[in-house]
């Protein structure tokens, strides 16, 4: 039997979510004996064979012109594409410059700004072509990376819990650190997958699993006001690894660090 | 690839391959004369000196973490040196040990990957520590053992392996328990004997002969072997405060870069990594990864980037050793924070990251708010000095075919390996002959 034909593809990004797949030390060998891992920069040198994926794994925001047509062609050669993580799920935190102009940041950076070949914005895969499934978080969680890939390659759905933090923080039995502590929490309105980490850290949750599917920011932002925050730190506190995600840019918007926006 | 051009020769490789983030090469040789080498770095920059402005002093850890996946704590713990230094906050010696436990297992974790995944199948001639596992099984099954073993101190420390979100100015949010401590304590022991058979693997390779002739560079640690500090030196005499690294350290913006090349003022390139480290410290090793480098025949300097991959053996069991006197003397910190008082001014923060010296400067206005940043990671300040040795190398190795001259080259870079995605805040060879 032939094994499925896997790409890992990189756009704007840390490495982060790609490098979770090499993080799972006792599946690895055998994630590598079930499907064949065609393309995958990061851990090999064989070259694109010019061949069709069956799935393709990105990770990653679109951010200049050559990407744009780049994803396009990984679409038209990929059965299945799957996005890994919120800079492809949501344009990660190098979106912070949709809410500004992107000109002034280069001049910040860089001497020469006219060097540089890039968009105004950062924008998730999902703005330029069909993306089967969207894996949250930055970075995203291995286990829930092996459940999307054995999912697609075994032509189901994969079994993704879609409630908040807040719910998989009752479950780990946390004591709520907003109630508890008046500790600022984003865990009502950010997506499960991390298993309610960093309450169990004594701190608030900052979101970086993205909006969840139901999430209202409107009483959250009355609650944090409540905590002590003025309304320049609430923004910040959405502005950062899933700013643009449709449910946190909303709030996001008003965060300083752009007086330009 | 191999393109005629204007004449004559251009070998190149349209994205190098196992390194972190995206890059290229370029040679042009005109008959027995190299023309040009260039290190070519297309990742597209993401701004973060430009969107940290305006936010608040506790941001920086967990925002820059994400300029890197592979080594996320470097970016926590000179952020925190760095605004610690604005502050005048001392974290105080129990602080900095777990903190030096958690940067164990970071270069435990990258260095484990980088020697089996991204440098070691050159030495073997196959394009995957996957393929290696078909050649060495146990090495590989021992490499994944190993890493994870690094991980789990990430994780148990910090909260995760990649982006730990238990790191925060002054300290931690909380502590580790007893149990997290009995737990590493167990896994050291397990992992140094791992690491001292990794330095025994590695050891045996064939390494071309080759010499680096920049000056070294690394943090002067008064612990012992380069992690934490604040002072800067050199073999060649640099001896400075961290607080002087603008005076010293000259960014420029090149044309085929979106990484910013560093030079030293009137000193010009230099290295920073592995090999700096090594040579500058070894005296300072603990013991049985001092005893695993006589043994692997290292001296007490290094400077041949190919046998970089010994040098991380040693330093990755040195990590271990770290690791396991930090959890059997264990001194739990009075609090999990020293206490941060924000006020305007500016800090200055280095650390050894895996791959090197990791600058970061914050300037605060009264409020505690970010007015101005710079961070210079390993990567940029190596570019320099990697296009120079790769010239040097390719000069030598003219005789070549255009094949074999791709894939030693490619190897020449792999030997510091760069960190693309943070030096563009880097690859593709082209090599041109006419
Ligand atoms: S989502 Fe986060 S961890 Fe993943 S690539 Fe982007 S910045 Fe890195
Ligand atoms: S609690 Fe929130 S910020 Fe922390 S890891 Fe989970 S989703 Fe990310």
């Amino acid at each position: 039997m032939t094994r499925p034909r896997v790409a890992v593809w990189k756009f704007a990004s840390c490495d982060g979510c790609q490098l979770t797949l090499l993080d799972r030390e006792d599946d690895l060998l055998a994630v590598a004996d079930a499907v064949d891992l065609v393309y995958f920069l990061e851990a090999s040198s064989a070259p694109d064979d010019g061949g069709d994926f069956d799935l393709s794994l990105v990770e990653g925001s679109v951010t200049t012109p050559a990407d744009v047509a780049r994803i396009a062609e990984i679409r038209r050669r990929s059965r299945s594409l799957i996005t890994i993580g919120a800079c492809a799920t949501a344009g990660g935190i190098q979106a912070l410059r949709n809410f500004g102009d992107v000109r002034e940041l280069m001049s910040i950076v860089y001497a020469t700004p006219a060097f540089l070949d890039v968009l105004a914005t950062a924008t998730p895969i999902s703005d330029h072509v069909a993306v089967d499934f969207e894996l949250r978080g930055c970075p995203i969680d291995g286990t829930q990376l092996v459940e999307v890939i054995s999912a697609s390659l075994a032509g189901r759905r994969p079994v993704i819990a879609s409630h908040s933090v807040c719910v998989e923080c009752k479950l780990a039995g946390n004591p709520c650190v907003l109630v508890a502590s008046a500790t600022p929490c984003l865990g009502p309105v950010t997506h499960a997958g991390c298993g309610a980490l960093c309450p169990g850290y004594n701190r608030g949750c900052y979101g970086c699993f993205g909006p969840s599917d139901s999430a209202t920011t409107g009483p959250l932002t009355e609650v944090l006001r409540a905590t002590g925050l003025d309304d320049a730190a609430i923004a910040r506190l959405f502005a950062t690894f899933n700013a643009w995600a449709p449910g946190f840019r909303e709030v996001a918007v008003a965060a300083p660090g752009g007086e330009q926006r | 690839m191999t393109h005629k051009a204007r004449g004559g020769r251009l070998v190149g490789t349209e994205a190098l391959a196992r390194v972190e983030g995206e890059g290229a090469m370029y040679v042009e040789i005109d008959g027995d004369e190299v023309r040009d080498v260039r290190l070519d770095i297309y990742e597209p920059p993401r701004f973060y000196e430009g969107f940290l402005r305006g936010r608040a002093w506790s941001e920086p850890p967990d925002i820059t973490a994400r300029i890197c996946g592979i080594c996320p704590v470097a970016y926590q713990m000179s952020a925190c040196a760095a605004i610690e230094d604005a502050f005048g906050v001392d974290a105080g010696d129990p602080i900095r040990r777990l903190r030096r436990l958690l940067y164990a297992g970071e270069w435990i974790e990258s260095h484990t990957l980088h020697i089996h995944f991204l440098h070691a199948p050159d030495f073997f001639g196959v394009d995957s520590g996957i393929e290696l596992a078909a050649i060495d099984r146990p090495a590989v099954e021992r490499a994944l053992e190993l890493k994870k073993l690094g991980n789990r101190i990430v994780e148990r420390i910090g909260g995760r392996a990649i982006h730990p979100v238990n790191i925060r100015v002054g300290g931690f949010h909380r502590l580790p328990t007893r149990r997290e401590i009995a737990e590493t304590r167990e896994d050291m022991a397990r992992a140094t004997d791992l690491a001292e058979a990794v330095v025994d693997w590695v050891s045996r390779f064939d390494f071309p002969d080759f010499e680096t002739t920049h000056e070294l560079v690394a943090v002067q640690d008064p612990a012992g072997y380069p992690v934490l500090g604040d002072r800067i030196v050199s073999d060649r005499g640099l001896d400075i405060a961290v607080g002087d690294f603008d005076d010293h350290v000259v960014e420029t913006h090149v044309p085929h870069s979106t990484a910013l090349h560093a030079h030293l003022v009137e000193r010009g390139e230099y290295l920073v990594g592995p090999l700096a480290r090594y040579s500058l410290a070894s005296a300072a090793l603990a013991p049985r990864a001092a005893a695993a480098a006589r043994a692997a025949g290292l001296g007490t300097r290094c400077r041949n980037p190919f046998r970089s991959i010994v040098v991380r053996a040693v330093e990755t069991l040195h990590a271990c050793e770290i690791a396991l006197d930090v959890v059997e003397d264990y001194i739990e910190p009075p609090a999990a924070h020293a206490v941060v008082e924000p006020r305007a001014g500016v800090g200055h923060g280095v650390t050894e990251a895996p791959r090197g010296l990791l600058y970061h400067r914050y300037a605060f206005d009264a409020e505690g708010t970010i007015t101005d940043v710079s961070i210079v990671p390993p990567t940029s300040q190596n570019q320099a000095a990697i296009e120079h040795d790769l010239w040097h190398f390719v000069e030598d190795n003219l005789d070549l075919g255009d094949d074999e001259l791709r894939r030693s080259a490619e190897v020449t870079i792999r030997n510091h390996d760069p960190c693309i995605s943070c030096a563009t805040h880097f690859l593709d060879l082209t090599v041109v002959r006419s």
